[in-house]
């Protein structure tokens, strides 16, 4: 139902409404309302989102990318986004299930100094630090080979001989080293993983022994 | 009519056991009336105010088993405020006054205290089985009262409830010689469990046949658990991750191919993809399987799964599956009957990966399919035509766009002509739930066709009353309506108010029904309860009739207006 004025529109009835806070726009800027519809009287009732603005029972760590904001949160035609506003009970799932997804949505973004972008991971579905490790060298093949004996956090480079330590971001805004507290903990407070050059990271803690243990 | 004494009558109704066959038995005369009431031992009730438990008592001495029904659906999606009622707190109290053997409590959207279900406890020595479907108010504090003192308990079932959790200790209130269990599901508490008390009580529960676990349970018990209780036929996992190259997940896999009897699987809280290989040896035997909580398992792995499953008759899952997915489940799970597809990102960024396409895959393949819950993308008209064609035994078809006004992605037409298709088709449809562009044209269809439709859910359509008008004369079997963002006014809740006394209920928000209009309806039908649910700080009861009303919801009731009503709500 969206509110655009498209010529012939008869919201005359809810002029009191703030249109750009409450735009409703269901779809991309610019894809309005079959004409038929437009014609026919739809003094739609737009009262319940006026100010109410969904709770946000803590979205996922996934950050709406480019985009991702299509559907009910943005504005329309040609308007600047207002303030995001959400349907409130749409769509109609329980709220005791968004909030299990999102919990189990640990998406982290994982960035290697010189690769050219940086990927996400789901910290969710490791068991461990080991597990992880595992993983990020695959994901960062071509670059990052990871010495299995020697099960430490550093991941080597075996093209170019160099050297990587695990840090990460924590909710405080700190850059930590990767392992030094139990995985559980880790996963609630990792913002953001960041491979970094071991020449840089030997500024930072010369002498991180790291213990990564097999299990959480 | 009084050919055979009584006890053969009574002896005939044993073999009566639907509730609409019952009540239909105690209509026909005063004498079946008093047999089948003294013979009923399981009672549903739709709505806990349309009677009060004093008359229940009354009428049922031999009341067994109860369900109880309280908020309205749309409570599920924040559309009803906290205190709003449904306590379950009045039942409990009469019941445990009267000489009723309650051995079996169903309750779905109630308010339950720890107060209620300690009192549950204490008062029912032959109770056991306890199921709260989407309740509040307790604690496990209450759990635990029912743990220690149900003697006999052979079901404790928590689904999707708010429980307040204290922590672990319930689980311990399990006295050692309890070993009546059947059935167990945790899933739905946040807490710590006390683990060697689960295990515990797993092994002296040899009756156990259904146990699901909550987050806290980790892949190691889990393991524990199963080599001790092979015999389970239903199985949630707690947290399902761990390192596939250890020791522990080798047992697992062992103890999984032990579990000859799983046929239905849910849980994965938390998944490890690469743990999914232990289940394989199960997945051929699966009917059911509840992937729904798992974001975290998604393209080849979830495939490879499915592939695995080929006689599902129930599927739960997310749409990270996808079209191609849902294509893998369509050539796979020939004798699937449910399919229910969330979407991953519940927060409407516009992310759900699966659209009409992967609806048609399922239809084409899965020929037997008569329940869907599909939260999609975007759909199309000739999809729905199409899966109408393929599809005629649907009974539940509920379908959500995300975009709730979203046309026909290619035509950009409403998508009246495929719901339309979709209610001439299916002669048995007796739930539907519509979203997308959708003119009166749609609710004419409805009206038209959908002669068993019992439950109807409506969101952001229409263009007049006319289209309500249409349902509400249409659908002869019509029992609950809920309507949500619709232009339908006065004119179209007044047209026909005898109806509501057919219906359980009526939920109208965001319309353009009036206070004056809902006034006129509550004068005229003194058997209904109207409702006007007011939950904005802002907006005081007005006296202006022209006020738009933001909630309302009606619902028939033999016992008059509601005692427990919050300040917020005014009844007419």
């Amino acid at each position: 139902m969206s509110l655009e004025e498209a010529p012939g529109s008869l919201e005359s009835d809810v002029t009191s409404m703030r249109f750009e806070d409450t735009e409703l726009t269901l779809g991309l800027p610019g894809e309005g309302r079959s004409p038929a519809v437009i014609a026919g009287v739809k003094c739609s009732a737009k009262r319940g989102f006026v100010e109410t603005v969904d709770l946000k029972l803590g979205s996922c760590s996934r950050a709406p990318s480019g985009g991702g904001d299509t559907h009910v949160n943005e504005a329309g035609a040609g308007k600047p986004p207002p303030a995001k506003a959400q349907v409130i009970g749409w769509p109609p799932v329980r709220s005791s299930r968004k909030k299990a997804i999102n919990e189990s949505c640990k998406y982290v973004k994982v960035a290697v100094d010189g690769a050219p972008y940086l990927r996400k991971v789901n910290l969710g579905v490791y068991s461990n630090y080991h597990d992880l490790m595992k993983h990020l060298e695959n994901l960062f093949t071509c670059c990052i080979i990871r010495k299995a004996d020697r099960e430490e956090s550093k991941v080597m480079d075996a093209v170019k001989g160099m050297e990587y330590v695990p840090t990460y971001e924590d909710k405080d805004g700190d850059w930590m080293l990767v392992g030094d507290v139990p995985w559980k903990m880790f996963i609630e407070s990792c913002k953001r993983i960041r491979l970094m050059k071991s020449s840089e990271a030997a500024v930072l803690a010369p002498k991180a022994s790291l213990k990564c243990s097999g299990t959480c | 009519m009084n050919y055979f004494p009584d006890e053969v009558l009574e002896h005939v109704f044993d073999f009566i056991s639907s509730h609409k066959d019952r009540n239909s038995v105690s209509l026909v005369c005063k004498s079946w009336y008093k047999i089948e009431r003294f013979s009923r031992q399981r009672v549903f009730i739709g709505n806990c105010y349309s009677i009060s438990p004093d008359r229940l008592i009354a009428r049922f001495p031999g009341l067994k088993s109860l369900t109880l029904k309280g908020k309205p659906h749309f409570a599920d999606f924040n559309l009803v405020p906290h205190d709003w009622g449904g306590f379950l707190d009045p039942w409990i109290r009469a019941l445990a006054k009267s000489r009723i053997g309650l051995e079996e409590l169903r309750l779905k959207r109630m308010v339950v205290s720890d107060e209620s279900l300690e009192l549950l406890s204490k008062s029912f020595l032959n109770f056991k089985s306890l199921v709260l479907v989407s309740c509040e108010g307790f604690t496990t504090d209450g759990i635990a009262a029912i743990a220690a003192n149900c003697r006999f308990l052979r079901e404790l079932d928590l689904q999707e409830n708010e429980v307040d959790d204290h922590r672990g200790h319930w689980l311990s209130c399990f006295p050692e010689s309890c070993t009546s269990l059947v059935s167990l599901n945790f899933a739905c508490l946040k807490g710590e469990i006390n683990l060697g008390a689960l295990e515990r009580l797993v092994v002296r529960s040899p009756n156990l046949k259904s146990l699901r676990l909550n987050r806290a349970v980790p892949l190691d018990t889990l393991q524990k658990i199963l080599m001790r209780a092979p015999q389970v036929v239903d199985l949630g996992t707690g947290s399902y991750v761990h390192d596939p190259s250890s020791e522990v997940y080798n047992k697992l896999k062992s103890a999984f191919q032990r579990c000859k009897s799983i046929r239905s699987l849910s849980g994965f809280l938390e998944v490890a993809p690469r743990c999914m290989s232990a289940i394989y040896p199960i997945c051929t035997n699966l009917t059911f399987l509840n992937l729904s909580y798992a974001p975290g398992l998604h393209g080849n792995e979830l495939t490879k799964l499915i592939q695995h499953c080929r006689k599902l008759q129930r599927l739960w899952i997310l749409d990270c599956i996808g079209d191609k997915g849902l294509g893998v489940v369509a050539s796979t799970c020939k004798e699937l009957q449910e399919l229910r597809v969330f979407p991953s990102d519940p927060y409407g960024a516009g992310n759900a990966a699966v659209t009409e396409e992967g609806l048609v895959l399922i239809s084409a393949g899965c020929t037997k399919l008569n329940s869907l819950l599909y939260f999609c993308q975007q759909m199309t008209n000739a999809a729905l035509i199409t899966v109408a064609k393929n599809c005629p035994n649907f009974i539940r078809f509920r379908l959500c766009i995300l975009d709730p006004i979203k046309p026909d992605a290619v035509t950009n037409q409403p998508l009246d002509e495929g719901f339309g298709a979709i209610v001439q088709s299916c002669k048995g449809l007796k739930r539907l739930s519509l979203s997308g562009l959708l003119t009166d044209q749609v609710f004419l269809y409805i009206g038209m066709y959908a002669e068993q439709l019992e439950m109807l859910s409506i969101a952001f359509a229409g263009d007049s009353d006319k289209g309500m008008l249409y349902v509400l004369n249409g659908c002869k079997k019509l029992r609950k309506l809920e309507i949500r963002d619709c232009p339908f006014g006065n004119a179209a809740l007044l047209e026909d108010v005898g109806k509501y006394e057919t219906m359980r209920s009526l939920w109208m928000s965001s319309c353009e029904v009036t206070l004056g209009g809902c006034k006129t309806l509550a004068e005229k039908m003194p058997s209904l309860s109207v409702e006007i649910i007011n939950d904005t700080d802002q907006m005081e009861f007005s006296l202006d009739d022209r006020q738009k009303v933001e909630k309302m919801y009606l619902y028939r009731t033999l016992v008059g207006h509601r005692e427990d009503a919050p300040e917020f709500v005014w009844i007419l």
